[in-house]
């Protein structure tokens, strides 16, 4: 399938995800469909960089974070529309990757790990002690009724923006993982002397993939204070968000694009359907649970077991990611 | 014939341990150098120096005409230098195919000339080059000890180098396996690719080299024709003791 074709049944699928969530006609659908949205861009972007580079980052709270909080912080000093605020975020969150690459792209495996963890502790601290965006005390962003723009409700603009999103996620992953920067990210994964010795510029490219995979975080964190409506460093630098991130491109697959939304879609409903049938306190042990049993059971994940008839399919992603 | 490698005075340290003292090695183009010593004499180091993957302390590096001071690994593949490891290092969870797309793509399709080339043209080349015709499909854990060098070499050569410096291609080979890939060096020094071999099977170096290169405790201790470099006093000492 050619990428404009993708492109096209992409948006079709969107369409039809929105015109189906308007047809529930429960304005819920919406709010817990967006966190679901949230996911499959959060899981993509760092699939990005975990599945394809091999480099496995537990800082995806940070960048996430810093994209609400630069949306905090510019909206209170100029209110702009949500997808101006993404874009900034975006930026924000992608300037962030490219320093972590710069500092800590020397370090392989568990080392980068917990360099990347380390960072989002710091930019947790950051944002607690400025005063600014609210500091410890958290801050309030009024969700408007409607949209001044479609006239719809404001919360299925913001699932409109995160479908928008996830689309341009999952095309930008896909474009990568057939084209020349897909065959450099996997020969950096399976081997990165070897890459260098075979012309591969790696730390470019490393770079490239941790300002792409942080802009697209970030840009999924603009709009989550005006989903929350009030933000606070601890929910905002939540660990869950890192863990669930991890888990969904896990259990998906790491391979290739489908599988971080296969873990998304699966995980983030089942966390979503918990929260209202038995309570959001459960959300982690689904996660742990699913996660051990596919670790236990199918460690390539659900793309992996799918192609359990072709062997050895990309078993250096996994090998990848359990070196860490 | 013009001189390919200019390597003078180069020297490399870890911490206290002098691993190579002032290296002088000239290459010309098209020749076919081996290059022994001892473990640990610092023929890999040497290696390590030469494609950039360390940095030496000392001397400078000339080749092609360019000084390679401080370039990465990955400009010196680009500029025509080409190593293999020692230990076959295979992009595992990629394709024979995609584990040769991943030099041509990169380092051969970097020069003016190659940028129109027909990709799966040119790897089945490669392939039918080393010997590995019709294996593209496979996954390198897939392949046996010998074919493994020889995608290890193919890899080397994808980058369409001028000089190869094949880092213990052989070593854990059977006989006929070792005459093989001696064959297959001799066949890409036939189309004008300059060859450093580093090898411990002399049989192997003797065949190959039309000079040798001996190394011992980080030092060259003799440089010239092979006959007469094993019958070297210095030489005997450095393998056989007094």
């Amino acid at each position: 399938m050619r990428i404009t074709t993708f492109l096209l049944v992409a948006i079709v699928c969107a369409a039809l995800t929105f015109l189906a969530a308007r047809w529930i006609g429960n304005g819920y659908v919406f709010f817990a469909g967006y966190v679901v949205l949230q996911y499959i861009v959060l899981a993509t972007a760092w699939n990005i960089l975990g599945g394809y580079c091999g480099y496995v980052n537990f800082g995806v709270a940070a960048f996430f974070a810093l994209g609400a909080y630069a949306a905090v912080a510019v909206g209170k000093l100029v209110p702009l529309p949500l997808p101006v605020m993404m874009l900034i975020g975006g930026v924000v969150s992608g300037v962030l990757g490219l320093a972590m690459g710069y500092l800590t792209l020397r370090l392989r495996g568990a080392f980068f790990s917990i360099a990347t963890l380390a960072m989002a502790v710091v930019a947790q601290t950051l944002m607690v002690n400025w005063a600014f965006v609210g500091g410890s005390a958290g801050a309030y962003s009024i969700r408007p009724m409607k949209t001044p723009l479609l006239g719809i409700d404001y919360i299925q603009y913001l699932f409109l923006l995160m479908l928008g999103l996830s689309v341009l996620s999952v095309v930008t992953a896909r474009l990568i993982e057939r084209s020349r920067l897909g065959l450099g990210f996997a020969s950096i994964r399976d081997d990165e002397l070897a890459a260098e010795a075979s012309g591969v510029p790696t730390l470019r490219l490393k770079l490239f993939a941790t300002t792409l995979s942080g802009a697209l975080m970030g840009m999924a964190g603009a709009p989550l204070p005006l989903y929350v409506t009030f933000l606070d460093p601890p929910s905002a630098f939540s660990l869950s968000y890192a863990v669930n991130t991890i888990a969904m491109p896990l259990i998906g697959g790491t391979g290739s694009w489908p599988g971080p939304v296969i873990g998304a879609v699966l995980i983030a409903t089942l966390q979503q359907v918990a929260t209202v049938t038995i309570s959001s306190a459960v959300n982690l042990l689904i996660v742990g649970v699913v996660l051990v049993g596919f670790v236990v059971a199918a460690p390539n994940g659900i793309l992996g077991l799918m192609r359990s008839g072709v062997p050895r399919e990309r078993r250096g992603a996994r090998r990848a990611v359990a070196r860490t | 014939m013009t001189e390919l490698l200019d390597v003078s005075g180069l020297g490399k340290r870890f911490g206290g341990f002098v691993a190579l003292e002032g290296i002088d090695l000239r290459v010309a183009a098209g020749e076919r150098v081996g290059l022994i010593g001892p473990n640990g004499s610092g023929k890999s180091t040497l290696v390590n120096c030469l494609s950039g993957t360390l940095r030496h302390d000392s001397g400078r590096v000339r080749f092609d005409g360019r000084m390679l001071d401080g370039l990465a690994p990955h400009r010196r593949t680009r500029l025509g230098l080409a190593r293999s490891f020692q230990l076959p290092r295979p992009f595992s969870s990629l394709t024979v195919g995609d584990n040769l797309r991943v030099p041509i793509e990169y380092a051969m399709r970097a020069h003016p000339h190659a940028a129109s080339i027909d990709l799966a043209a040119r790897c089945d080349e490669l392939l039918g080059m080393v010997g590995l015709h019709g294996r593209a499909r496979a996954h390198p854990p897939d392949l046996t000890q010998v074919e493994m060098r020889k995608l290890e070499l193919a890899r080397a050569m994808a980058a369409e180098p001028k000089l190869l410096i094949a880092d213990e291609a052989m070593a854990g080979l059977s006989h006929a396996e070792v005459d093989d890939i001696l064959a297959l060096l001799l066949r890409l020094n036939d189309r004008g690719v300059t060859i450093i071999m580093i090898e411990h099977i002399m049989r192997a170096v003797m065949q190959f080299s039309q000079r040798l290169v001996v190394l011992v405790a980080g030092r060259k201790i003799a440089d010239g024709d092979p006959a007469e470099v094993i019958r070297n006093p210095e030489v005997e000492r450095a393998y056989l003791g007094e």
